[in-house]
């Protein structure tokens, strides 16, 4: 039926908007994509002494369908790409990306014809965490910035639709990234 | 019956929370329609193809099955038996044996006709 798409402009909206994003943010639900030595570093983020469960997080769903956030720590073959693209897929809306250290993020230090240089290749990419890999507090400071910035700020309803238009739009115009000069590719 | 009247409570509670969230996010729910969002979870990779007819079992199980009923319902009436052995004496004993040849003769009749063969 989709009523949440039928909601009024206005207002309302805005309110309804703020209350969604408030409660997604409350419990965001990680399904980890754990690739190389970043996983480590998600898992200490999880473990008790930097707990991820202070925030809802503890649950890391094995299941993209159960999933919001996908982490994807660690550096992205050329193999593992499908399989990346395939679980993100799978993943319900509203769904977020977390590109967590420099290889998910650019490629790190593997600038060769192995590594997938950046998964926002595959994936539309939220938020990038530096580091190599970077330490869990870094992690919960993206967290934070990622739950205070974007999941507070998803559009639904109407606003959603208009969005979905103009990206579609976007990326219909969009230069393709194996066309971009000037970066090491 | 009245300790267990709280439980009922809880089950009929959690069976309509159950429902509602459901309903609630059938209606409620935008849809955002993705091809491959619809297909089978297999870790990322195209889902292995399912078998022709559902998997069927080749027929020659149903000797198992059957030699298994006969046989687990013997044991189910070996059971009782055993327990009240001593209260039973002789009579029992005896009875239990004749029981237990009627059903050896069956056993026998199957090793020799070749149900025990698996090929």
């Amino acid at each position: 039926m989709g009523i949440e798409d039928k909601i009024p402009q206005g207002v309302l909206l805005t309110t309804v908007e703020g209350i969604f994003g408030w409660m997604r943010q409350a419990s965001f639900w990680p399904a980890t994509f754990g690739l190389a030595c970043c996983a480590i570093e998600m898992m200490t983020y999880g473990a008790p002494r930097f707990d991820a469960g202070r925030w809802g997080q503890e649950v890391f769903r094995a299941s993209p369908r159960q999933a919001d956030l996908m982490i994807i720590s660690g550096r992205v073959s050329q193999k593992m790409a499908p399989v990346l693209r395939q679980v993100y897929d799978q993943m319900p809306n509203p769904k977020w990306v977390m590109a967590m250290g420099v290889c998910a993020s650019s490629g790190g230090m593997f600038n060769n014809y192995a590594i997938v240089q950046g998964a926002d290749h595959i994936v539309p990419v939220d938020i990038y965490v530096p580091g190599c890999p970077p330490r869990p507090d870094m992690l919960i400071d993206a967290m934070f910035k990622l739950r205070k910035e974007i999941v507070m700020k998803r559009p639904i309803g109407a606003h959603e639709l208009e969005e979905i238009e103009a990206q579609e739009k976007a990326a219909l115009e969009a230069m393709a990234t194996h066309e971009m000069k000037g970066l090491m590719r | 019956m009245s300790p267990y009247i709280p439980i009922l409570g809880i089950m009929v509670l959690a069976a309509g929370f159950l429902g509602v969230s459901v309903v609630a996010s059938l209606l409620v729910g935008p849809r955002r329609y993705n091809r491959v969002k619809y297909d089978t979870y297999e870790c990322g990779i195209d889902p292995t193809p399912a078998a022709v007819g559902g998997g069927r079992f080749p027929v020659k199980y149903y000797i198992t099955a059957m030699m298994f009923l006969v046989f687990d319902v013997e044991v189910a009436f070996l059971y009782p038996w055993a327990v009240n052995f001593d209260a039973l004496g002789v009579f029992g004993f005896v009875s239990m044996m004749i029981f237990l040849v009627v059903l050896g003769v069956a056993y026998f009749y199957e090793i020799r006709r070749g149900g025990l063969e698996w090929d």
